[in-house]
């Protein structure tokens, strides 16, 4: 089993990730140019102008507005995807296989870093359920991606600190965080692909034809 | 789905109750296919696979703000309860859903699109609005009172079944009357190559004649050469546009550019009117096809303002009474004149406080987006749905609320008869005729 996810499975899953990714992308330029105005109005200035104040933290006033709830989206998105690329671990695994290696960070540093993705994650799961304005809008399936995303991050630390059958904690790491790729782009974790579209067209149809700001 | 028990859902509207006896599942089916698989394409995917179901939108809201953060009232829940359905169940909805739909969408959202500002992914929620109010528009489910206003878009080209002989005769009245305050005042009809052609919207000639002549009297004064059409087009208010019925809006605004470009003036100035401007810029061009305007149009903001900036208009002495102002969703998120609408209210008047939010940030008058036009049925409930602009209003301690906008200024004037706010309201060509210096 472990031989199976850590080889053909990863394989799987980073095809299935990017070509996934291609595919949507693609699928979504023929459906945007279908609705006419999206790519006469797209345009470079103005839809940076509004990608750069909404991936800066406190740089739209909704955020500003809840300041705990923007710290913990931040930490969360930025910890989410910057741990899994520098963590030492995963170095070590490219490097056995490929003969690469990056810069990594230091074990204490993800260790806490994950830490925070699971600590956030369960507190959205709880504001899902604890908020009324979001408990209306709220499927089954929202707490199940939410799941999916926080699996390889609960079973990476379980293994880390050898807590339960280390063997079988890593196969279901690897596991997990194997389907945590392979459903971006067929799920609404597909806002990762989408957010720069997007928010550049409503940065667009604000800056671009209306003379307004967005944020 | 279960559908949502409230006050509002037993109002009555002959537009929404009656209509939806007429329809069948196959009916509902087939209108649904076709707006979401052939009127809509992009935009609607991204947003529905795009939005994570954050609820971040809610806090934009004037309506869910001013209704103790009902649920329900939240951008993101009214496309849950309209929309999301619609494209799950692919359009095999009961009629009463529709009603739903159409209740929502038409009196529950005025389509400010502040709640774009809000989304961290900018989803436009008004957008997702609009297609269920398309929708129900094709369904032929609209409140009764906003589909009579697009029957005379119809069958007269303007909102409010004024005649041609009505509309000369109304600009020949308040020439002379404004003549009466200012000699030498004119209504220069159907004048070929004038710099200006100038658009109103049917309140204007219909229950608002006097700001016609006041129109006339600052023309005359900052010696601008100006006409406006003797013949339909003159009108671009389009209360189409917000009944989801696009082909009679493209019809109208068509007819106002035509008569525009017969006229081959250089541009046209919008008078004090945030949907027609909105109408005339965007939607209708978008509809006709045209990227962008063929004649440039500015907002009566900015043709005061540079009235104003350039000295063509002095002012004698200021307006004394203590005054705030109303940003119009379609002038303020709609073209960013919040400054330029300061500065105009500035010069003009001693005490002015801003609003507490301001500029793009201003709450919606929940008169715009076709929800006044909805008649009195649903008087009262977009009254509660807008307590927090009582709030704001209130808080500027402010005896006039200036608003270049004819949806503001009836919603705003709703809003203060309703929650006694002592104020009174004012366009701002009002103010400026008497404050301005004239001819001696
Ligand atoms: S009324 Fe305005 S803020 Fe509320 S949902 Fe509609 S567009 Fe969004
Ligand atoms: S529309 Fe935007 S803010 Fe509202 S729930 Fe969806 S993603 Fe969140």
């Amino acid at each position: 089993m472990y031989e199976f996810v850590r080889g053909p499975l990863v394989w799987l899953a980073f095809i299935v990730f990017i070509l996934g990714s291609i595919y949507r992308l693609l699928q979504i330029r023929s459906q945007l140019k279908k609705d006419k105005v999206v790519f006469s109005y797209m345009n470079f200035k103005y839809g940076m102008r509004s990608i750069l104040h909404w991936i800066t933290p406190f740089g739209a006033v909704n955020m500003r507005k809840r300041p705990a709830f923007t710290i913990m989206s931040f930490l969360f998105h930025f910890c989410l995807i910057i741990t899994p690329i520098f963590l030492l671990g995963h170095n070590l695994v490219w490097y056995e296989s490929w003969g690469i290696h990056w810069w990594t960070l230091p074990e204490r540093i993800t260790n806490i870093m994950t830490i925070i993705v699971v600590a956030a994650g369960f507190i959205f799961a709880l504001r899902r359920i604890a908020d009324p304005t979001v408990r209306l809008v709220t499927a089954f399936s929202d707490f199940l991606l939410l799941l999916i995303v926080l699996a390889p991050f609960i079973t990476g630390l379980f293994a880390y600190y050898q807590a339960f059958d280390y063997k079988t904690m890593i196969t279901l790491h690897i596991l997990s965080g194997c389907l945590w790729l392979m459903i971006i782009p067929f799920t609404r974790i597909v806002h990762m692909i989408f957010f720069g579209i997007s928010r550049a067209y409503m940065g667009s149809e604000f800056g671009y034809v209306r003379h307004a700001k967005d944020w | 789905m279960k559908l949502i028990d409230s006050p509002e859902s037993k109002v009555v509207d002959p537009g929404l109750d009656e209509t939806i006896k007429k329809l069948t599942p196959e009916k509902i089916k087939r209108v649904v296919d076709h707006v979401l698989t052939k009127e809509n394409a992009g935009r609607l995917q991204m947003y529905i696979d795009t939005c994570v179901h954050c609820g971040l939108c809610a806090e934009a809201c004037h309506t869910y703000l001013s209704r103790d953060k009902d649920p329900n009232f939240s951008p993101v829940a009214k496309v849950k309860n309209t929309l999301w359905e619609l494209v799950k169940q692919k359009g095999d909805v009961s009629p009463e859903f529709i009603r739903q739909a159409a209740r929502i969408a038409f009196t529950e959202c005025g389509a400010c699109r502040r709640c774009s500002m809000y989304c961290p992914f900018g989803i436009d929620i008004a957008y997702l609005i609009m297609i269920v109010r398309r929708i129900c528009s094709l369904l032929g489910v609209v409140p009764q009172y906003l589909q009579d206003t697009t029957n005379s878009h119809a069958a007269t080209s303007n909102q409010m079944w004024v005649h041609q002989d009505e509309w000369i005769d109304t600009l020949q009245w308040q020439e002379e009357e404004a003549g009466f305050e200012i000699p030498g005042v004119r209504i220069p009809l159907e004048k070929e190559g004038a710099d200006v052609m100038y658009s109103v919207i049917a309140p204007e000639p219909k229950i608002l004649a006097q700001l016609l002549g006041n129109m006339a009297m600052i023309m005359k004064v900052a010696g601008i050469d100006w006409t406006m059409p003797a013949t339909d087009g003159w009108d671009n208010s389009n209360m189409a546009m917000y009944s989801g019925d696009f082909e009679i809006m493209g019809r109208v605004e068509r007819l106002h550019w035509e008569t525009a470009a017969r006229l081959k003036v250089k541009k046209i100035v919008m008078g004090e009117c945030g949907h027609a401007f909105r109408g005339a810029v965007y939607d209708g061009p978008k509809w006709l096809g045209w990227k962008f305007p063929p004649i440039p149009m500015v907002h009566a903001i900015e043709f005061y303002y540079d009235l104003i900036k350039s000295g063509r208009i002095k002012i004698k002495e200021k307006y004394k009474e203590p005054v705030t102002i109303q940003d119009p969703c379609n002038t303020v998120r709609g073209r960013g004149l919040g400054d330029k609408l300061r500065y105009v209210v500035n010069e003009l008047c001693e005490d002015f406080t801003d609003v507490s939010p301001n500029q793009e940030h201003n709450y919606c008058c929940m008169a715009g987006g076709g929800t006044i036009n909805c008649g009195p049925p649903w008087k009262k409930s977009r009254m509660i749905s807008n307590r927090v602009k009582a709030e704001q209003l209130a808080a500027t301690g402010a005896k006039i609320v200036i608003t270049p906008c004819h949806n503001c200024h009836s919603g705003i004037e709703d809003i203060i008869g309703y929650y006694n706010l002592g104020m009174h309201v004012k366009f701002i060509n009002e103010i400026l005729v008497e404050t301005m210096e004239r001819p001696e």
